[in-house]
């Protein structure tokens, strides 16, 4: 070991900082990327037979507080918008309204055929939205009528998935 | 049935025809002017007292419309139904609403879905749909929007 420093002696030059730097900046994306995925805070948002479902992934049976998802009755301290139930004209703006005031980096789960696509309310209704896409970006579609709390909590992982794979440092893909 | 023959002698000719025939409550059909003397009479009289008006709905028969109210009375255990049949050209009748104040809401569900006019309602506004909806979707001859502000429907 003859090239190792003397002790005491100044640190050799490090790798440069920027775009080259990609062992930097891989582990930085993991690590805010782990954190983000690890604290899925929801917002309380249901609007039929979904919520009951939802209600129960939340309590303690099905617990989603061990994947870090807790509900918060805000949205601007939201991450995740899981849209639960059937979404109504007049309600879609509100939804839109919530969606808006949460804080960058967010998410939608659209949970339920009403919110995936209509459902039910497909054919021959006037007042229903068909598919909540038409009004947020979803990220995940969870299907059933309603879904079973195994099926959100599935959804939530998938989301994970999603949010493991982004990129928020370096150099922007084309 | 007792109630609807003292009803006619009270009344006369506002008071039409007794529809008992397999509907429940039997309907007394009553003209729109009368109603809400008819209605008065019914919840202050002590051998009627229908205090509960239970439900109120509009009904689209194609040749005209239809307000029926269902009455029950939590003294005698006893109901009934009135039956208002309105033109389909201007559909509206008296509102109720100040004799049994249960019937704002449902009154001003059937004016949003019917388009049916309650005169002198304290508060007729649309309930259910957004306030710039146009039209009345439970009418038989509704016609869908293409779509409600940029989402089609």
């Amino acid at each position: 070991m003859s090239n190792e420093p003397a002790r005491g002696a100044a640190p050799a030059p490090s790798a440069p900082f920027g775009p080259e730097a990609h062992v930097m900046v891989g582990s930085a994306d993991m690590f805010v990327n782990w954190a983000r995925k690890s604290s899925l805070w929801y917002l309380l948002f249901a609007t039929a037979c979904c919520g009951i479902e939802l209600m129960q992934t939340g309590a303690s049976r099905y617990d989603l507080d061990r994947f870090g998802a807790v509900f918060r009755a805000s949205p601007r301290q939201s991450d995740l918008l899981i849209v639960a139930g059937t979404i109504t004209h007049k309600m879609a703006e509100r939804v839109k309204r919530l969606y808006d005031q949460m804080p960058e980096p967010k998410f939608v789960i659209s949970m339920g055929s009403c919110a995936n696509t209509g459902g039910p309310f497909y054919k021959d209704s006037y007042c229903v939205v068909k598919g909540v896409d038409l009004i947020v970006p979803v990220d995940v579609y969870v299907p059933g009528c309603p879904p079973r709390p195994e099926a959100l909590i599935d959804g939530i992982l998938q989301l994970q998935k999603i949010i493991e794979r982004k990129r928020n440092f370096g150099a922007k893909k084309a | 049935m007792a109630i609807f023959e003292l009803l006619q002698g009270k009344f006369g000719d506002a008071v039409a025809e007794l529809q008992s025939e397999a509907v429940r409550p039997p309907f007394v059909v009553v003209s729109a002017a009368s109603l809400p003397e008819i209605a008065r009479f019914l919840r202050d009289d002590p051998a009627m007292k229908f205090d509960s008006l239970m439900c109120l709905s509009g009904v689209d028969c194609k040749d005209r419309f239809a307000v029926a109210y269902h009455l029950h009375s939590l003294a005698h255990r006893h109901y009934i139904g009135l039956k208002v049949f309105l033109p389909r050209e201007s559909p509206s009748l008296p509102s109720v609403d100040d004799v049994w104040p249960a019937a704002n809401f449902m009154e001003r569900e059937t004016f949003d879905l019917f388009g049916i006019v309650f005169e002198g309602s304290k508060d007729l506004r649309r309930i259910l749909l957004p306030e710039d909806w146009e039209g009345h979707p439970l009418r038989k001859d509704y016609k869908y929007p293409e779509s409600y502000h940029g989402v089609k429907l």
